[in-house]
């Protein structure tokens, strides 16, 4: 271990304390959301019937972003091109964590990964120009959900300069992302992007839980998307609503 | 702004999105409840003076009590999605008339308390000190929501911002700040048992009067009974039914059905009231304890069924929450749904061929249909999704020859609210109220223009109201609005009427 530099090392340590976060942190919100009473009926009607009709709303939602498509085209376009890009490069990024040879799945899908880096980061280039062009946007818009924009593109830039400008010693950040899993602190390259991406990343899994990138759990949670429309066939109560009846 | 002169908003498309207007609606507000009002609800008379500890404590309340608060007030991404979806922001152009700028007024302080970046780093997430003028800004913006859901169709979460709303007024009336319109009549209907305070006996004649009214101009002897034991059918209809124009024919409409399909039923003078205004002041325990009323009156009357009238929030209130709120219903008949609604049971009556149905006698009208937003979004009437749209309209559709659809981006789930839903029918927020509606007037006038619709038919007692007051300002005159049942009383021709034919 003696040949490690310092940097690896702090790095390995940030990454064991923002998994730790991450994990702990989104946990504690899902917990919340899950055992806080949702005291009446409140689907956005119309609304399915039955719990397999809301199983499948919300897989329109998630896979769709169905009623964002009815509101807005271009939010649509751009938040859609996006997410989907984003899931196509965490899948793609896998190969460089699990340590060893991967799927012949995820060895597929690698190359789509590779350029959606491209949509993702048009996506949110769109994104970020309508907190500066749509008035309505702008108004509404925090530093916070512009430094959450620009985070998210530095994250691509750096990760397309290394795929495409200047290409980083993959084998040795897989040796490195890979090792995390046994404890096994290995050197990363000596490359400033190599740095700049992975804090970037490190930074993202910080800031999940305390901020508005909580709608990806919570998004499960919504009453109006997840309830059945069946309040005269089910009676539905809050164990606190339920005390007023004793 | 002056009253009474309201810029009526030119718009050449109802749904056309204005450059924001920042302050353009600031200060409107309603007149405050009396100390009378607050504390025969169980609020405190007037802001108290440890409103900051209280209105914090109450946040936290709702946060373990209410998912869709903590969830809704944690998710919201600011995609914008919402923006350009509420009336009140296309008719007024305040930016904070924007729902997702609404709910930031509460989601700021939220963040400021109850959250570590807001605690920390304010300036980077918007979060803000809680003041008494923030106070004073909740009341004013939280009075210009209809909770209508129009946002929460179209938010990718479903972010409902009728939920903030709600919660920001019990709060408000919480630490002392209620409304004075919603708060005194939910006073009467607990006391007497209904939004207009109107006793039994003054209810029973009116009741009679009407019943004269139908004889003399049918020659036939409908009843409408009140307090009737042994009844099967309890009516809860909103009481604005019992007085009101156009609503009142509307209520002539569910006692000709009823006589025709010889079914016996009976109004209740306890349970005299469909409206429940506990929704739009977001107390649980107010909304409660008018429900419980109809729960007394059913077992009192011995009745099988429960008939909602022709009410929108009452309707919400009735299908959604009912169950909830003062069932279980196990002692009523269980091959009819409880509660239900009258147009689901005229609809059946019509396809059951009990009604005669002159469909000409509405032939002076070309009718529209105006979705009312609590039953669009909230409800249901029928056995399947979207049979809110569809029952009315194929009621309408049986008794009067002319129909034609509005603009399809504003009926059905995408139905603009009247301007007046929400515990905002009151004259002090006539300003709000008339720009509100410019949306839906703007895609009447559209209609108008292309098929000559002269009327437009709805469901609900507030949207006939206020559609009443406000249409005469978009060049109508004030009963171009109509209820579904007056049309069906129109048409209907009663077993031993007189018909024109006879005269």
């Amino acid at each position: 271990m003696g040949g490690v530099c310092v940097l690896s090392i702090i790095y390995a340590l940030l990454f064991y304390a923002a998994t730790i976060l991450l994990v702990v942190g989104v946990g504690a919100r899902i917990r919340k959301y899950a055992t806080t009473p949702a005291p009446l009926k409140i689907p956005t009607t119309p609304a399915p019937i039955t719990t397999q009709g809301v199983v499948w709303r919300m897989i329109r939602e998630v896979l769709f972003f169905e009623s964002l498509f009815k509101s807005n085209k271009w939010i649509w376009l751009f938040g859609w091109m996006f997410h989907m890009a984003l899931w196509l490069i965490i899948i793609r990024h896998l190969r460089y964590t699990i340590p060893g040879n991967t799927p012949w799945l995820l060895d597929f899908l690698q190359p789509f990964g590779k350029y959606a880096g491209f949509a993702m980061i048009l996506g949110l280039a769109g994104l970020w120009a309508r907190r500066f062009l749509v008035d309505r946007v702008r108004y509404i818009s925090s530093p916070s959900d512009h430094l959450i924009l620009v985070l998210l593109i530095a994250i691509g830039l750096s990760g397309l300069s290394m795929t495409f400008v200047a290409k980083t010693d993959i084998v040795a950040v897989k040796a490195f992302m890979s090792g995390l899993w046994t404890f096994q602190i290995n050197t990363l390259p000596a490359s400033p992007l190599v740095f700049l991406h992975l804090g970037l990343v490190i930074t993202l899994m910080i800031i999940f839980p305390i901020s508005k990138l909580l709608h990806a759990p919570g998004l499960f949670f919504s009453p109006s998307r997840n309830q059945a429309d069946n309040p005269r066939e089910q009676r539905h109560i809050a164990p606190w609503a339920a005390e007023l009846e004793k | 702004m002056a009253d009474g002169d309201t810029q009526v908003p030119k718009m050449d498309d109802p749904l056309q999105v204005p450059c924001i207007k920042p302050g353009s609606m600031d200060g409107l507000q309603p007149f405050l409840a009396s100390p009378e009002h607050q504390e025969a609800l169980g609020f405190p008379g007037e802001l108290v003076p440890d409103w900051k500890e209280r209105t914090l404590a109450k946040m936290d309340e709702m946060a373990k009590k209410n998912r869709a608060f903590q969830v809704y007030l944690d998710i919201c991404v600011k995609c914008g999605a919402c923006t350009d979806k509420c009336h009140y922001f296309l008719g007024t152009a305040d930016p904070k008339n924007m729902p997702v700028a609404r709910q930031d007024l509460l989601r700021s302080v939220y963040r400021r308390y109850f959250t570590f970046a807001g605690k920390y780093f304010p300036w980077l997430v918007g979060a803000r000190d809680l003041t008494e003028d923030v106070l004073k800004e909740w009341y004013s913006y939280y009075h210009q929501c209809s909770e209508c859901r129009r946002c929460s169709v179209f938010c990718p979460y479903g972010i409902d911002t009728a939920e903030i709303t709600m919660a920001a007024r019990d709060i408000l009336a919480e630490v002392g700040m209620g409304q004075k319109y919603s708060n005194e009549i939910l006073g009467k209907v607990h006391t007497v048992g209904n939004n207009l305070g109107l006793n039994p006996k003054a209810l029973g004649a009116t009741l009679e009067d009407l019943e004269e009214d139908i004889e003399d101009e049918t020659g036939v002897s409908v009843r409408i009974p009140l307090d009737e034991k042994g009844a099967d059918i309890l009516l809860v209809t909103p009481s604005a039914d019992f007085f009101a124009e156009p609503h009142i024919d509307g209520l002539i409409g569910y006692a000709k059905v009823f006589h025709q399909a010889g079914v016996s039923w009976t109004v209740s003078s306890y349970a005299s009231e469909a409206a429940n205004f506990g929704l739009f002041i977001g107390n649980y325990e107010n909304m409660r304890l008018v429900s419980q009323r109809i729960r007394k009156a059913a077992k009192d009357l011995g009745v099988k069924r429960i008939i909602f009238g022709e009410c929108g929030h009452a309707w919400r209130v009735a299908y959604s929450f009912l169950n909830t709120l003062a069932g279980p219903w196990d002692f009523l008949d269980p091959n009819y749904p409880v509660p239900q609604h009258i147009l689901d049971f005229t609809w059946k009556e019509i396809q059951k061929g009990t009604l005669t149905l002159d469909k000409s006698k509405n032939d002076h009208m070309t009718l529209t249909y105006h979705d009312s937003c609590n039953v669009a979004r909230a409800s249901r009437i029928g056995d399947y999704a979207g049979s809110q749209f569809e029952i009315p309209r194929n009621v309408i559709k049986a008794v009067c020859n002319n129909f034609v659809d509005m603009d399809q981006d504003t009926i059905h789930e995408s139905t603009l609210c009247c301007g007046g839903g929400g515990g905002l029918l009151t004259d002090d927020l006539m300003d709000l109220r008339v720009k509100g509606a410019a949306p839906r007037m703007t895609a009447v006038q559209q209609v108008t223009e292309s098929h000559g619709v002269s009327h437009m038919a709805a469901i609900c007692a507030i949207c006939k109201t206020q559609f009443s007051k406000v249409m005469p300002k978009y060049g109508y005159d004030m009963d171009s609005i109509v209820s579904v049942h007056q049309l069906v009383s129109n048409a209907i021709i009663l077993d031993g009427q007189e018909t024109d034919d006879a005269e």
